[in-house]
């Protein structure tokens, strides 16, 4: 590659044609994030009719790890943390036997391209829309409830939206549904990378579907699983539509300690809560909490990164570069 | 993209061609019992729009009613009554965002993949390693200062804040990088550059072409990325109901709590999924080609 040395006198462009992006990135992403952080040291607090903003960490010590707070927050980081594992465990399991089945030469599925393009199908739907849609399936009169209480599944006097295991476990089942067709083309993609010679060894050494699927496929893929992970987890903590849209963040249940609070409240729901316009808006509570939010994201996928991969410095490089090898 | 034409049904001559195989058979039940999952609630959603809302609640039905332009009309007019806005408008208001936002994520993108591309300058692994490092962070976490912004630049309200944002979109860089550098010789440029084309006309009238297929792609998703969104609309537009969105128009759909019509629900429901699964199955090859391309993710 000789580009290398005949574009040096034209570094100026690379700097010019990057600015426009980086300008904007300044003013729309970094500033913003510098300002939710320098907004979270203004702490509210109401003194009779007028609101007296003190500077310090008020926010931390009232709202997010205090009494004022009533523990909303680690209640609703809790809530998210469990929908984002009872979705995310289902969905890797089901993307990694379907890509097995659909990249297996020996038992070729004749209809594997539908399968693929029909599963996926959910994923580009609004989530808006889905979370309305399972909201009028799920209610007292929905359509699915009557199925299932015609089918003696649940008591005639149940209402499923007013348990919050229920709607824990319908948002879960929502986000697995929306995103393991997702989950299970990268995964294809992925298993089409590897060298198709190590399966045919594997075969001449007599090795059985399951013995290639864990000896092989899987220690290859793990790059890409991963980056799935990662991408997932800190996707998975934003967590929003479907939960708000779904069952409004309730319902509301009691805890043991007399305490009421919202079973499927996320994190972000909070954050919007406090930012909406209204008697509820407390701009220096909302940056707090997406203080936190944005270090247990960060820890999150740094952890991911470092259990993940114990020897290589750099493994999101080889995913893509798997990825892009089928090509 | 092998993987691409590999998901086309097609007729294949396995060895084990047709004779019974239980293996198979099995995979396919479960493959069925998962594509019936998909459909069923959309199927439900379809059938549930030509009821009327007695019918509805009385059970499930399979059969279509004749409801449907009657949900419509009252969709229409308690649209206008509650928000000001119907779904026509929310679905032309989210238009007016998502493409201007897609053709400058789609621009400025490609622009800014191949400046880290083409050129060589002190800083380029710099930029490029902190494009691949802001793809981590999510948006929803510095929403406060984000509404402080568009307040400082008078763009609370507007638009805009979905919009202009879209120019420093650090997923559609790393798509149009990877493309770059497998799809595309940089010789072309060198041979541009000897009939004295200018660096900037180089990258609109000959980078820009050739880059057609990975753009068609990122468009794609770019599309539905901003057409989904609710969040960002709903904090930004919350004072001006009448640039609704159309995620907004669904929110609002739900929230009026009174006397629930749900032919009205559902025939709304059905009119905001139409357009995407429209696209969805024109385009479906060259998405699930994409899904598989770049990994994208949300």
């Amino acid at each position: 590659m000789n580009t290398k040395k005949k574009t040096v006198e034209y570094g100026k462009y690379g700097y010019l044609f990057a600015l426009p992006f980086f300008i904007i990135f300044l003013i729309f992403q970094l500033y913003p994030l510098i300002q939710t952080f320098a907004d979270s040291l203004v702490f509210s607090k109401k003194n009779g009719r007028n609101v007296v903003n003190t500077i310090g960490l008020g926010n931390f010590t009232e709202y997010c790890f205090g009494q004022a707070g009533g523990g909303e927050l680690w209640h609703a980081l809790a809530v998210t943390v469990v929908l984002w594992l009872l979705n995310f465990v289902p969905q890797i399991i089901f993307s990694l036997f379907l890509a097995a089945w659909f990249t297996d030469v020996k038992y070729k599925l004749r209809a594997a391209g539908a399968y693929k393009v029909i599963m996926y199908m959910p994923n580009i739907i609004t989530a808006a829309t889905i979370a309305v849609l399972f909201y009028s399936l799920f209610n007292t009169n929905g359509s699915l409830t009557l199925i299932f209480k015609g089918l003696g599944f649940i008591e005639k006097n149940v209402d499923i939206l007013d348990a919050g295991w229920s709607s824990l476990l319908i948002i879960a089942f929502i986000q697995f549904w929306m995103w393991y067709g997702n989950t299970m083309i990268v995964m294809c993609a992925g298993i089409l990378g590897i060298n198709p010679a190590l399966y045919e060894a594997a075969e001449v050494d007599g090795a059985n579907s399951m013995q290639m699927f864990f000896q092989i496929t899987l220690p290859l893929l793990k790059p890409i699983i991963q980056f799935t992970l990662v991408t997932s987890a800190i996707g998975g903590l934003q967590m929003y539509d479907i939960p708000y849209l779904f069952n409004s963040g309730g319902p509301i249940v009691k805890l043991s300690n007399g305490t009421s609070i919202n079973s499927t409240t996320t994190v972000v729901m909070l954050i919007k809560k406090y930012v909406n316009n209204g008697p509820t808006q407390n701009y220096g509570r909302a940056a707090g909490y997406s203080v936190v939010l944005f270090v247990v994201t960060l820890t999150v996928s740094l952890l991911f990164y470092w259990l993940t991969s114990p020897k290589k410095e750099k493994p999101e490089k080889e995913a893509a570069a798997t990825v892009e090898k089928k090509k | 993209m092998d993987n691409t034409k590999s998901t086309l049904p097609k007729v294949d001559m396995e060895q084990d061609g047709g004779k019974f195989n239980g293996t198979k058979l099995f995979r396919n039940i479960v493959c069925i019992v998962l594509c019936f999952l998909s459909i069923f609630p959309f199927f439900i959603m379809l059938i549930n729009s030509t009821l009327d809302s007695a019918t509805i609640v009385s059970g499930l039905h399979f059969l279509p009613g004749d409801k449907f332009i009657r949900n419509f009309n009252s969709l229409m007019e308690g649209g206008a009554k509650t928000s000001g806005v119907n779904v026509l408008q929310a679905m032309l208001n989210s238009l007016c965002i998502t493409v201007p936002a897609v053709a400058l994520q789609i621009y400025f993108g490609s622009l800014t993949a191949y400046a880290v591309t083409a050129y060589k300058f002190k800083l380029r692994n710099f930029l490029w390693g902190f494009i691949y490092a802001i793809m981590m962070i999510p948006g929803q976490v510095s929403i406060v200062g984000f509404i402080k912004v568009t307040q400082l630049t008078h763009l609370y309200g507007t638009i805009w804040p979905m919009i202009i944002p879209a120019i420093a979109a650090p997923t559609t860089v790393y798509f149009m990088k990877q493309y770059m550098e497998t799809g595309f010789s940089l010789e072309i440029v060198e041979a541009a550059r000897i009939d004295g084309s200018s660096e900037f006309r180089t990258f609109n009238r000959i980078v820009l072409p050739l880059l057609k297929p990975a753009m068609a792609t990122q468009a794609i998703f770019a599309f539905v990325g901003s057409w989904n969104n609710l969040y960002t609309p709903s904090i930004i537009l919350a004072t001006a109901r009448d640039k609704m969105t159309m995620p907004m128009f669904v929110e609002a759909l739900k929230a009026n709590d009174k006397e629930r019509d749900w032919g009205q629900i559902y025939c709304g429901l059905f009119i905001t999924v139409l357009p995407l699964l429209v696209m969805y199955f024109a385009l479906s090859r060259y998405i699930v080609g994409g899904v598989a391309l770049g990994g994208v993710k949300e």
